[in-house]
């Protein structure tokens, strides 16, 4: 797909994630035992064929760029087009994706793409884009959203479509919660070029600050706007919760396939960790484990990052173990995320609970 | 290109024959090894963390996936702009094209690459054994002994010595004053790694004489070494600690890969001597409810629903539901299907073992089941040997 690009937008939900997005975009949580969730916006659109992309730059965006780097993880170190990172200098302390779009404008206009993708990197998905482009040009639309019905009833910021039998959007809602089949929008925009720059230069001037709200929902008659629906497996990380139980439904291994085995991987930043040592005591089910681990103890139902050490006599349970964390010997962990390099030293009982899992903070030794 | 130190030339173009069926359609640097790696990963990591970056690989028997595996360099940090990994097949001159005859002839057909990169020093190493070595320190020895070469030597058992190249040093610093192949009895249980350190020019000069020479085989370790001792040359050893496995044949491949499920691993994979490798996009592995992992090392991409036991696992393997794999190595995207037994064996690439099938070998006789094959529950129970 010569003549598309990606825009890749940062922001998200990060109020309901807490301490998962103190130091971090949404988009650079870890998920999945080895990703970030951006990986799978970025894969979708380098696997369809979109070999240009932009990054709207946001705050925290330190761990993005580390992640990142040239691109060449994802084939996006290119001589032509590739990666581009597009900063948003906060000018009168606007910060939102909309300012950001507004001042690298004439990086879209330069491009000689004809469509765009607008992105939102906050959702798990492996979607191939060119279906979506299919749609968008059959359908005539202005602007194609991609949506997908909710797992689940779960609060959270989220953006319902009211989606008429021929695909045409007529009425799209900001709510504080979304409930188990309805129409969320998944962050993914798609139009010409040129409707991207009308829609940014005009919501942005007229003091708008979102996209969703200030350009679309206020303008519905404006456009003609349709409704995608991505059928397959798809998850918007917008609460701890979310991220919680996204990182469950992985533990599916129709899920698991469906998302990494395809002729679509999801690339990312790779490490040159060896492979997951377990020991004679070890006993593991139900659960991913990253390279780089060494088990001696028990995890059942949990994902396991790259490098993290069970200890003998250790108990862990439904948990998110990040990254070169270590749990020492006859801890007990339940209900519990770990963000990276946490210690847990022995015979610590940890529990949070089902619905309220116990974050443990970046690098804390408890 | 700026100054350069120290080329390395690793010979790849070996076809591992006693692997038998493992190296028919590769060479066998590029045999898989540790559930990730492969052979040549480990000298070439070695390199890149010795800071040697102009790594030539010689290349010549089924260079295909090899050619493909090194690509640019990358995985192993050796894609410089100033450097980095040349790979280097035989070709053709305006006189006709010749194959790699020895190991000594492949370095001499390259002395326009050596010419090209300038180098004081050549280090010339296998790529078929697995170890992890600081080729800094050994150079810091040649050149503190003033050395013409220096050979890299292991100590091993002294009823295994007659099976390698044996070195006779002057016990007081290390200088060699014999060598022996395979001696009947041994001086000495020092056992040549097929490691080499020379001085450029010093190496120039003899290639170009041995070239010449129509009774050499163009060996190392059969006709330079021996004729460089013999003039007298200073050649001293140098003595490697650690863990060192030449890994030619089945047995020894398959040992290699035990010896890394030990309490103690012979080297620490967590070091700050990272073994490089490329790195597929896969997922961490997964273990179903009913799995049953011990005393194993298994990789990315990886399903398991059944039992492993004492094995080591690379990407992308499936392992059914009632699956029972002990003490094996099962090569990338390999499917055990349920309730197959794999025990003793390595099975390699891209084989199914269908639902109830056994294959089994024991020690002294691994079973090997050939990259590509599908192995029937029939075959199992008519006894058919698979490999």
């Amino acid at each position: 797909m010569g003549n598309v690009m990606g825009i890749i937008r940062l922001d998200g939900a990060n109020s309901m994630l807490k301490e998962l997005c103190e130091h971090r975009p949404v988009a650079a949580l870890p998920i999945a035992g080895r990703y970030r969730i951006l990986d799978f916006a970025v894969s979708s659109l380098v696997n369809s064929g979109i070999g240009h992309v932009g990054v709207l730059v946001s705050k925290k965006a330190r761990p993005v760029f580390d992640h990142l780097r040239s691109g060449k993880d994802w084939d996006l170190a290119r001589h032509r087009d590739g990666l581009a990172y597009l900063p948003n200098d906060g000018e009168n302390g606007n910060t939102s994706a909309l300012a950001g779009l507004y001042q690298n404008i004439d990086f879209v206009m330069r491009s000689s793409a004809e469509y765009v993708f607008l992105v939102q990197a906050d959702t798990v998905y492996n979607i191939d884009f060119r279906h979506i482009l299919l749609f968008h040009q059959n359908t005539g639309a202005d602007i194609t959203m991609v949506y997908c019905k909710a797992r689940e009833d779960l609060p959270g910021e989220a953006a319902s479509m009211q989606v008429a039998e021929n695909g045409k959007v007529t009425d799209i809602a900001k709510r504080m919660t979304s409930t188990k089949g309805s129409n969320d929008f998944m962050g993914i925009y798609l139009m010409r070029k040129d409707t991207l720059v009308k829609l940014v230069t005009s919501t942005f001037e007229r003091g708008g600050n979102s996209m969703l709200v200030d350009g679309i929902i206020r303008h519905m008659d404006d456009f003609s706007i349709y409704g995608y629906e991505h059928k397959g497996f798809s998850t918007r990380i917008n609460s701890t919760m979310a991220y919680f139980n996204a990182n469950k439904a992985i533990l599916n291994p129709d899920i698991w396939n469906e998302l990494f085995m395809s002729e679509h991987p999801i690339h990312t930043k790779t490490k040159d960790a060896a492979p997951v040592q377990y020991k004679n005591t070890a006993k593991v089910t139900n659960s991913l484990i990253g390279n780089g681990c060494e088990i001696y103890g028990e995890v059942e139902d949990s994902i396991l990052f790259r490098g993290v050490r069970v200890a003998e006599g250790v108990k862990i349970k439904d948990c998110i173990i990040m990254e070169q964390c270590q749990i020492e010997q006859y801890a007990m962990l339940r209900d519990v995320i770990c963000d990276k390099n946490v210690v847990v030293s022995e015979d610590q009982w940890l529990k949070g609970a089902e619905n309220y899992p116990l974050i443990i903070a970046k690098s804390t030794v408890i | 290109m700026s100054k350069t130190t120290c080329v390395a030339m690793i010979l790849a173009g070996g076809q591992g024959s006693r692997l038998g069926a493992l190296t028919k359609k590769i060479a066998k640097p590029a045999v898989p090894f540790g559930g990730k790696y492969r052979i040549i990963d480990f000298p070439l990591s070695n390199c890149a963390n010795s800071g040697i970056d102009k790594v030539g690989v010689l290349t010549q028997y089924r260079p295909l996936e090899l050619h493909n595996y090194l690509g640019t360099g990358d995985a192993w940090d050796l894609d410089k702009s100033d450097g980095g990994v040349f790979i280097l097949p035989p070709y053709a001159r305006d006189k006709g094209a010749d194959w790699y005859k020895g190991t000594a002839d492949a370095i001499y057909q390259n002395l326009n690459f050596i010419d090209m990169v300038d180098p004081e020093y050549v280090l010339v190493l296998s790529g078929d054994h697995i170890y992890t070595m600081d080729y800094a320190k050994m150079l810091a020895a040649h050149r503190a002994n003033k050395a013409d070469a220096t050979i890299g030597v292991f100590e091993v058992p002294w009823d295994e010595a007659p099976r390698f190249g044996i070195m006779n040093t002057d016990e007081k610093d290390g200088r060699i004053v014999e060598f022996e192949e395979k001696p009947a009895k041994p001086k000495s249980n020092l056992a040549s790694m097929g490691i080499y350190i020379f001085n450029r020019d010093f190496l120039d000069k003899y290639l170009r004489e041995d070239a010449t020479d129509d009774d050499s085989s163009h060996d190392f370790g059969k006709n330079i070494i021996p004729k460089m001792l013999n003039d007298k040359a200073r050649m001293y050893s140098y003595a490697f600690e650690g863990y060192w496995k030449d890994v030619g044949t089945i047995e020894s491949l398959w040992q290699a890969n035990m010896d890394l499920l030990q309490d103690e691993p012979p080297f620490s994979f967590t070091s700050a001597w990272t073994i490089y490798s490329n790195n597929p996009s896969l997922p961490p592995h997964y273990l179903g409810k009913e799995a049953k992992v011990t005393c194993s090392m298994l990789n990315e991409g990886s399903m398991i629903m059944g039992e492993v036991d004492h094995s080591v696992l690379f990407s992308g393997v499936k392992i059914g539901k009632g699956a029972k794999v002990t003490n094996s190595v099962i090569m990338p995207f390999t499917v055990i299907e349920e309730n197959a037994v794999i025990d003793h064996a390595i099975v390699a690439q891209n084989c199914v073992i269908s639902a109830g099938a056994h294959v089994a070998g024991s020690e002294g006789a691994i079973a090997v089941v050939p990259e590509g094959e599908t192995v029937t529950a029939e075959q199992t129970s008519m006894g058919q040997q698979v490999s």
